[in-house]
């Protein structure tokens, strides 16, 4: 894909053809997001109060992703800019409905600690999978198949587990990313 | 298609009632405007035309009312073909009159029952109008848009990087987890360099134009091309600077792996002709912090 930038940067100055000479080739993207959402809104004849909300379910289908194919990518540093997100702005409403008034700066803060603390959590278990020796043979062994069809379903929930077969295991289970940590072992 | 007026006998109201005004846009009465319209169609195929007012001129075309009630604009708006075939049409006559004059383009479906309607907005609205108008002369809207595209920085690493990790991975596992770690950098990686350019063409774009206005990345099924668009911003730029627009910002990404500039226009402006009364939240810097 190495011609993609070129071949994206190629085109613009062909597009800078007289006026209006692009109208025809121009992005469906560019040309709704200007005639839908931009342009000089006067009130027609045609009562179109409804239709807001309509414009506003077709932008959202047409012109916002969807969200979980982003996060599929690993793409969600939106979630935690209020401007962006409502989610965000929403979960820190939440928060300072909890704690004091005037503590938003605060709970940002908390907030953005707590999602660091999962992260951390999460790399650590997941470094450490191909490092323990069980681990590493679940992997081969899951490559030749019979090993792991024969290991029974009931030992997979980890609070089934002996407490000294997997030290990982433990640590996992004291941090908030638990379910996740054990999810990423089950695989 | 007949005009109400030159059908002598109909009586007005029923001919009124079976066809409503479409406007494009609005400009200053005179032989430009006119100019603009001469040869250009509707999005029913009636000829467009201007009906004047207060010293000012729209510019509209007979459509059937039917199709532009509430019922048969929501029919047209929810159909995604229907939808473009409208957005299109009048996004042509917009552009093609641009051409000719300085003109305000109106939100799409802006429907009137009659030109007597029409007048009468242009008399109400006509300082507003003016006002508008005298700002945009001679102006044109460019686009600019950021891209990250990890994956393609992603492949232009890959190559240098080969040779390392394949003495390293001694497990499958392993190796699918330094791959997996290599991409979380390499995502990290060109979203900063992303946001570094997206700085960069905030500040040479602002020497050339006279207003920005953010519009929200396009990341829908209609968003073109490879990565995510992580700013999307119209500039209302004098047209005599055009070439000096196009010249600062063209090449800024060239040597930026993974990231991408994408250059639209010039556009009638759109984004500009919106009242300065209501101001847009920005999140100018927002994508460069991404982390």
């Amino acid at each position: 894909m190495s011609d993609s930038l070129a071949g994206r940067m190629g085109p613009s100055p062909n597009r800078a053809v007289p006026y209006g000479q692009q109208s025809s080739s121009a992005n469906l993207a560019d040309i709704l997001e200007r005639v839908l959402d931009k342009g000089v809104v006067i009130a027609g004849d045609i009562q179109i109060n409804l239709l807001d909300i309509e414009l506003l379910t077709i932008k959202l289908r047409l012109l916002v992703v969807s969200v979980d194919k982003a996060k599929e990518m690993g793409i969600d540093w939106w979630e935690n800019d209020p401007s962006l997100s409502s989610r965000a702005s929403a979960a820190r409403s939440r928060q300072s409905g909890e704690a004091l008034d005037g503590r938003e700066g605060g709970n940002a803060l908390a907030e953005e600690n707590d999602r660091l603390r999962r992260e951390i959590e999460r790399l650590r278990s997941a470094a450490e999978l191909p490092a323990g020796e069980e681990h590493a043979d679940e992997g081969s062994a899951s490559g030749g198949g019979s090993a792991a069809g024969q290991r029974p379903s009931g030992q997979r929930p980890s609070g089934q587990r002996s407490s000294g077969q997997r030290p990982s295991e433990k640590r996992a289970a004291r941090g908030t990313a638990d379910g996740d940590g054990a999810r990423k072992r089950g695989r | 298609m007949p005009v109400p007026e030159g059908v002598p006998g109909a009586p007005q109201q029923a001919q009124e009632s079976e066809q409503a005004r479409y406007v494009f846009a609005v400009g200053r009465r005179g032989a430009p405007l006119d100019a603009a319209a001469a040869g250009l169609t509707g999005p029913s195929g009636a000829p467009v035309r201007t009906v004047e007012g207060a010293g000012l001129g729209a510019l509209v075309s007979d459509v059937p009312a039917g199709m532009y009630d509430e019922a048969g604009l929501k029919a047209q708006l929810e159909d995604m073909e229907r939808l473009e075939t409208l957005a299109r049409s009048h996004h042509d006559v917009v552009a093609a009159a641009y051409e000719h004059t300085t003109v305000l383009p109106m939100r799409l479906a802006t429907v009137y029952l009659g030109d007597g309607r029409v007048s009468e907005m242009l008399a109400e609205r006509g300082a507003e109008f003016e006002a508008l108008l005298s700002r945009l002369e001679g102006h044109v809207e460019w686009g600019v848009k950021v891209y990250a595209d990890p994956r393609e920085a992603a492949a232009g690493a890959a190559g240098e990087s080969s040779g390392g990790a394949g003495t390293a991975s001694g497990s499958p596992g392993r190796a699918y987890l330094q791959q997996r770690r290599r991409q979380r950098s390499t995502h990290r990686d060109t979203y900063r360099a992303a946001g570094a350019v997206a700085e960069r063409v905030t500040e040479l774009a602002d020497g050339v134009a006279t207003a920005k206005v953010a519009h929200r990345p396009q990341q829908g099924e209609l968003a073109a091309g490879p990565g995510e668009n992580i700013t999307n911003d119209a500039y209302l730029v004098p047209a005599s600077r055009s070439e000096d627009f196009k010249a600062a910002i063209g090449g800024i990404a060239e040597d930026v792996p993974g990231v991408r500039v994408e250059l639209t226009g010039p556009w009638a402006p759109y984004s500009f002709a919106t009242p300065p009364s209501s101001p847009q939240p920005h999140a100018t810097g927002t994508a460069g912090d991404g982390s």
